[in-house]
């Protein structure tokens, strides 16, 4: 009998696993869930909610940076890479983790196309990575809604 | 198995800038069930410290912040406060590794931070405490004939911070309990003095002072005073500091001989002994720097010992046997003082002390057998230094900073050794390689099996981070899932070296 519990769990399953299939999440994101406990139920999505202004801003500084036509300040853009790599690396969001490697680089190399190009990666990934997430909390939600437990995933 | 154990409510103050961090961390720490208070800016951190001096055991920060570079806050924390700090970053460059370690860091740990690198921070704390105690001993190898009344009187009203471990359970501020015994003394001072904070600005002055005094046995305590012209500063402070400071030079000095930090140590043969302790042109006050009301805490504990006019050498692990017997409740919670290996001391406090330096130290404290495990390094080091003669273990040699060594002076004991036994690779077998140099005994899961001088662990819980216990993670093959894959080429997303970090994570960055 497939209930739509039962449904909403298996879809709920797939869809982790795709993600850290797929390189969107790292074990980072696993550590997280277990942080998460009664005292603070929904940890992970605050977590990762303070993770995405951070990135919103961060990307807004290396903007800000890059715009200074004929005088950008690569170090500063590289700061800001810097901080969004260590910030992704607080919840698992392995590709904008990875972007921000090949990101410092072309700061490094003061290779300003290839830090445009970056930058609009990074964008895109960390949108990307935003939108899933939150189609994942909304299959939680639903779950808990219909009666359900959410199923611990073993990736 | 992760099995393993932190002491509840150790005080852990963490810096970093990023929100995100902080608030996992500040969960993760409490998870080990400390008490945690989190700071997002490096000033914001110190204005907390200097409020509460004594108000945290452990500080955790990241390497780079806005306001002030992690390394930064690392040596004032180190100048002003003594207390372990230990880094983080995202980056985990050699070098920059190093120079966490070149500015005083007890660890540094790379980004994402798991679970089981917080859960054996405390014995940083643990080891620091330990080494301020071997400090204080090596006050007593020139012989008793020095130390007067005076000193005493001076040291055993100081300071009075607290050592405790965690406010929720008994406190085991052992110098204070000390203190409380020898308040039957009479020649006992009970007024408190407070603590002399060193700032960058002062131990600057105090440098200078020492640097222009040269290089020679005569660099007293007295002679910086006069020359640093500080009014409100006393001999004692100064002593102390002194004291603090040669010990860092000499550590500094080994860390160049030992030019891999292996677990051998290296045998020293005894250093000309300088006159320093063997004179009689010491000012008592040069050697009692130990018991300076401005020392830290384990240096009272030394010299609260002392109550004995006649002043010979006492040990202080006998002051804290006899404590025991004054505060009977306090039993479980004398962590400390089990720790140190000191023979069995038959003679109350009041009686004529006697020099039980020797043997028991040394035999308790083996050599470290383990070679990647360095941390040893450092406590026996100190413990070679002793060993030939009760004489100083310092050399004085080693006394005056070189004209062209790095003139930001850290003075908290470096540790060079240390960080490299916090690996997280192995939890157990670090945390027993570390607990028995320290001549502990491992703590079985319920450390109930501790016996005699060896560190009661009845006040530390189990592992309080209960991991879900979800096993093993397999990588399933997946192969039903809608296609999430976006329009970037795989090969942008997935870094240069995907691995490098889950690498770093599992593995100590101290390397020896």
């Amino acid at each position: 009998m497939d209930t739509l519990v039962s449904q909403l769990q298996r879809q709920f399953r797939d869809y982790t696993i795709s993600l850290y299939h797929q390189g969107f999440l790292d074990d980072q994101f696993t550590e997280l869930k277990k942080l998460q406990d009664e005292c603070s139920p929904d940890f992970v999505a605050e977590v990762v909610s303070l993770f995405f202004e951070d990135c919103e801003k961060l990307i807004g500084n290396m903007a800000r940076a890059l715009d200074q036509t004929g005088n950008v300040d690569f170090s500063l853009v590289g700061s800001s890479v810097h901080q969004l790599k260590g910030s992704s690396s607080s919840v698992g969001a392995k590709r904008v983790k990875g972007l921000c490697v090949t990101f410092k680089e072309c700061c490094d190399s003061q290779n300003f196309e290839g830090c445009v190009r970056c930058l609009q990666q990074v964008d895109i990934e960390y949108k990307s990575l935003k939108a899933k997430l939150q189609d994942l909390f909304s299959l939680e939600q639903q779950i808990v809604q219909a009666g359900g437990r959410i199923p611990q995933v073993d990736i | 198995m992760d099995k393993g154990f932190s002491p509840v409510g150790l005080r852990v103050l963490v810096v970093d800038d990023d929100p995100t961090w902080l608030k996992i961390l500040e969960k993760m720490l409490k998870k080990c069930s400390y008490e945690v208070t989190t700071c997002g800016l490096a000033r914001e951190a110190l204005r907390l410290l200097r409020e509460r001096k004594d108000g945290y055991d452990i500080v955790i920060s990241d390497v780079n912040m806005p306001d002030m570079d992690g390394f930064k806050l690392l040596e004032h924390v180190g100048l002003e406060l003594d207390l372990p700090v230990i880094m983080m970053s995202v980056d985990g460059e050699t070098k920059r590794v190093m120079k966490g370690v070149q500015h005083g860091a007890c660890d540094y740990l790379l980004k994402p931070i798991r679970m089981k690198e917080l859960k054996i921070i405390w014995q940083h704390v643990l080891r620091k405490k330990l080494q301020e105690v071997r400090d204080i001993e090596g006050c007593y190898e020139g012989g008793a004939d020095w130390f007067t009344r005076n000193d005493e009187a001076h040291f055993l009203g100081g300071g009075g911070e607290d050592v405790s471990f965690g406010r929720k359970r008994k406190e085991f501020d052992f110098e204070k309990k000390l203190l409380l015994q020898d308040e039957s003394d009479p020649s006992s001072s009970s007024s408190k003095k407070a603590r002399v904070v060193w700032s960058f600005e002062l131990h600057q002055k105090f440098v200078n002072a020492v640097n222009q005094i040269g290089c020679d046995h005569k660099a007293g305590p007295k002679k910086i005073l006069d020359l640093m012209n500080v009014p409100w500063l006393t001999r004692e402070n100064v002593a102390s500091h002194l004291q603090k400071y040669r010990l860092y030079l000499s550590r500094l000095e080994k860390g160049k001989e030992l030019k891999c930090y292996s677990g051998g140590v290296k045998n020293m043969d005894s250093p000309p002994k300088d006159s320093e302790f063997n004179t009689g042109h010491q000012s008592p006050g040069k050697n009692s720097y130990a018991f300076s009301g401005g020392s830290s805490d384990p240096k009272q504990l030394a010299s609260s010992s002392v109550s004995d006019p006649s002043s010979d050498v006492h040990m202080p692990p006998k002051a804290k046997k006899t404590r025991i017997e004054f505060n009977p409740p306090i039993s479980s919670s004398c962590a400390f003082e089990s720790l140190l290996p000191w023979s069995d001391v038959p003679d109350p406090l009041e009686s004529k002390p006697q020099i039980l330096y020797g043997s028991s130290f040394l035999q308790q404290q083996p050599l470290p057998s383990q070679s990647p495990y360095v941390a040893n390094s450092a406590p026996t080091l100190m413990e070679q230094e002793m060993k030939p003669s009760y004489e100083t273990s310092v050399n004085a040699d080693e006394f005056l900073m070189p004209q062209d060594k790095n003139s930001t002076v850290i003075l908290q004991d470096l540790d060079l050794s240390a960080p490299s036994a916090i690996s997280s690779i192995n939890v157990t077998n670090d945390t027993e390689s570390i607990l028995r140099s320290l001549s502990w005994e491992l703590p079985e899961s319920h450390h109930s099996g501790f016996i005699d001088t060896d560190l009661d662990f009845s006040w530390l819980q189990n592992e309080h981070f209960l991991a879900n216990t979800s096993g093993n993670f397999q990588f399933q093959d997946y192969s039903c899932s809608p296609s999430l894959l976006s329009e970037l080429p795989p090969h942008l997303w997935f870094g240069n070296e995907p691995d490098e970090y889950t690498l770093m994570v599992d593995h100590g960055l101290f390397i020896s």
